[in-house]
């Protein structure tokens, strides 16, 4: 992926309103099934929930995608599924054995989630194509999550890979969603290749350790044209809502909610934050400043003594003044 | 009878066996002639021989061989 200039233009991607850098803001978008569109001009209509956002012809629901790996039993696993509200959960391919059954696919199919098919625990391109393969037959959907591991102690994708089998599987009609590291160069060479969403790691999978690269997320989700869900890493809800608010449509959480001390709670938490993370992305947060700015007039304030004389270092007032309402000077 | 391998481990099928009768055999459901459950819902097994995928249309009309090698898989935690 390193010095050949491409000979053609990127390929044209199909019109995705719901990620659109340049349509709406989103506090006026009226794709919300709960939001009455309005035409006329007047204070701006919020939806009641973040709308449904359309992944390469599949529509996604609710933007927290959860993970089915690391629950203890799948009681717990139902558990945290309700509570998260999430409409599509990640799950591996494996050897049928008599003793699990197909118990998750059934629990699934029961809780009426959708299900997206991994490729885990591939390292090859050979191999995460026969799973995919399988997965269709298996779990009869298209959508495929796309993950190729360099190596077993990082968990780190391997992008060459990950670019082959993506490139590979959209033209099979998948619909890949594709686990990536954060490089925002790999991200749109991904898109090119045919991933229906770009998934770029917070930090390797399985550590909580968040969003290491914060600059970088920001920048693959602003220059994308298909969804961006930030998969692995997250440790808490805190880090989901940045990922929102970074730009991202969705998040992907599995340890952090099915390893986390209460499972059931951390679900519910991860699901308002990225709700929370959406709508405070679509506000716009303030810049930073180095000094302080007052938010409350300065004039009209009770203060006792001479109010153009605030308190000395020490900060005690003058206990012999009388409190006095200080005048505007105009 | 004949002898297959289903996920690594061997198993015996009469005569003229097909993907549908190991499928049913492996899974102790008892299974359409399209590969799905008899009572309904959605099997959620695929199957690849001889490290190809081969689509549920066409169990019914693939007729193992001894010594044939099957792999079942179902959605599992991970990921």
């Amino acid at each position: 992926m390193t010095a050949h200039p491409r000979t053609s233009a990127p390929p044209e991607t199909a019109a995705r309103p719901a990620t659109d850098p340049d349509a709406s803001p989103r506090w006026v978008e009226p794709t919300s099934p709960q939001t009455e569109p309005t035409s006329q001009p007047g204070p701006a209509t919020q939806p009641a929930a973040p709308p449904p956002l359309t992944i390469g012809g599949y529509t996604l629901e609710n933007r927290l995608i959860m993970g089915t790996g690391g629950a203890s039993d799948l009681a717990a696993l139902e558990h945290a599924l309700v509570a998260s509200r999430t409409t599509l959960t990640t799950v591996a391919l494996r050897r049928y054995s008599p003793e699990t059954k197909t118990s998750v696919f059934a629990l699934l199919d029961r809780l009426g989630i959708d299900v997206l098919p991994n490729t885990a625990g591939c390292y090859t391109a050979r191999d995460a194509i026969l799973t995919a393969q399988l997965a269709r037959e298996a779990l009869e959907t298209d959508l495929i999550k796309v993950e190729v591991i360099a190596d077993e102690r990082t968990l780190l994708p391997d992008v060459v890979e990950t670019l082959e089998v993506t490139e590979r599987l959209a033209a099979q009609g998948f619909v890949p969603f594709v686990y990536t590291s954060d490089d925002p160069a790999a991200a749109l060479r991904l898109e090119q290749a045919g991933a229906a969403a770009v998934m770029p790691m917070g930090s390797p999978i399985g550590t909580g350790l968040g969003i290491l690269n914060p600059y970088n997320i920001e920048l693959i989700a602003s220059r994308a044209s298909v969804p961006v869900v930030v998969d692995a890493g997250i440790g808490t809800a805190s880090e989901a809502a940045q990922a929102m608010e970074l730009g991202c449509d969705a998040v992907l959480v599995a340890s952090a909610v099915t390893r986390a001390r209460d499972p059931r709670a951390m679900g519910r938490a991860m699901s308002l934050a990225v709700e929370a993370g959406w709508f405070a992305g679509g506000a716009g947060r303030i810049p930073r400043r180095n000094e302080a700015l007052a938010s409350s007039p300065q004039e009209g304030r009770v203060a006792s003594g001479d109010a153009e004389h605030p308190p000395t270092s020490n900060g005690a007032p003058d206990p012999s003044a009388a409190p006095t309402i200080t005048e505007d000077p105009r | 009878m004949i002898t297959v391998s289903v996920n690594g481990k061997t198993v015996e099928l009469q005569e003229d066996a097909t993907i549908v009768d190991a499928v049913a055999s492996t899974l102790e459901r008892e299974l359409t002639p399209e590969g799905r459950p008899a009572d309904g819902g959605r099997l959620g097994v695929a199957v690849s021989l001889a490290d190809a995928v081969v689509p549920r249309s066409a169990w019914q009309s693939t007729v193992l061989a001894p010594g044939a090698e099957l792999e079942l898989v179902t959605a599992v935690q991970g990921g």
